[in-house]
């Protein structure tokens, strides 16, 4: 099997689209999970240290 | 006494005026500068310039899609390959674009007179969200006629369909592939000269103490002094 045919097995997307609904908001799963993702990495870009900015607040850059 | 030596004659044409108010307003130590603010190192700002670097992915995928055209991206292998790359590479700019963005409105990166920088910022994503979708209704394809139809209807029901019409695939591409991203880029290139001129916003903390520490010095002696910068590193 291709690679093309072996990502098909394992991600079918040959249906409608699976959507999470609440009242008026109509969301794809797809794109509720890059929102997710979106605030996960907003999170980690507060929570990480960035490297080498502990250094150039002490001079030491 | 000999009279005052007189003033060199400076030429008046246009291309001068120009060159002395731009090199006024960002000197080539501001626009290529030699470091930043201990507070620049941030993740945020890692997100900013993934922004750019997405743009000139997305933008060097186009070109090569416009090149080529519709028959290479639909039915051969490579075609295939640089159409999933501009698509994908849309998607991480949309994504680094809107993390970036949070990161600025948390921090009102609007302080300190950078207003403008916040506007071009907020409007590049404004703008790109037609740019893409005129994208999305070019690819000649049963998806593209399904979101132009579904578009149609809702840009109809909020009043603006008199303007432009996204089943029409000459105008949408037109849209696509010249006005959107002139405007895109043009409004990156203005966010980021923008920034150059006026720095990085400061953290709030900073911020307070920068016009705290001249309005007690000019209390102590009467004068009054402009807030200070950041350390640079």
């Amino acid at each position: 099997m291709n690679p093309v045919g072996v990502m098909g097995a394992v991600f079918n997307l040959n249906h409608p689209a699976h959507t999470v609904d609440w009242e008026f908001i109509h969301l794809s799963v797809a794109n509720v999970v890059v929102i997710v993702l979106m605030l996960v990495v907003f999170a980690l870009a507060l929570i990480l240290p960035f490297p080498g900015a502990a250094n150039r607040k002490r001079g030491l850059s | 006494m000999s009279a005052a030596p007189p003033k060199p004659q400076r030429p008046s044409s246009w291309t001068v005026r120009v060159r002395e108010a731009g090199v006024a307003a960002l000197p080539p130590e501001k626009l290529l500068p030699d470091g930043q603010p201990t507070y620049v190192a941030s993740w945020i700002y890692v997100f900013g310039v993934a922004s750019i670097a997405s743009l000139v992915v997305i933008i060097t995928s186009g070109s090569i899609l416009a090149l080529k055209g519709p028959a290479w991206w639909h039915y051969t292998g490579v075609g295939h390959f640089f159409n999933s790359i501009h698509m994908w590479s849309v998607e991480l700019f949309f994504f680094v674009m809107v993390v970036h963005l949070w990161g600025k409105y948390w921090m009102a990166a609007w302080r300190g007179g950078r207003t403008k920088v916040w506007i071009t910022g907020a409007v590049t994503f404004l703008v790109a969200v037609p740019t893409a979708l005129t994208g999305y209704v070019s690819q000649q394809n049963f998806d593209a006629q399904w979101i132009s139809t579904q578009a149609k209807d809702g840009l109809n029901s909020v009043g603006v369909g008199a303007f432009f019409n996204v089943t029409n695939f000459g105008q949408m591409y037109s849209y696509h592939v010249l006005l959107l991203p002139l405007a895109v880029v043009g409004l990156v290139t203005a966010h980021v000269l923008l920034v150059r001129t006026h720095g990085v916003v400061p953290p709030f903390e900073l911020d307070k103490r920068a016009v705290a520490l001249p309005a007690a010095a000019a209390k102590a002696d009467g004068s009054t002094a402009a807030p200070a910068g950041g350390a640079q590193s």
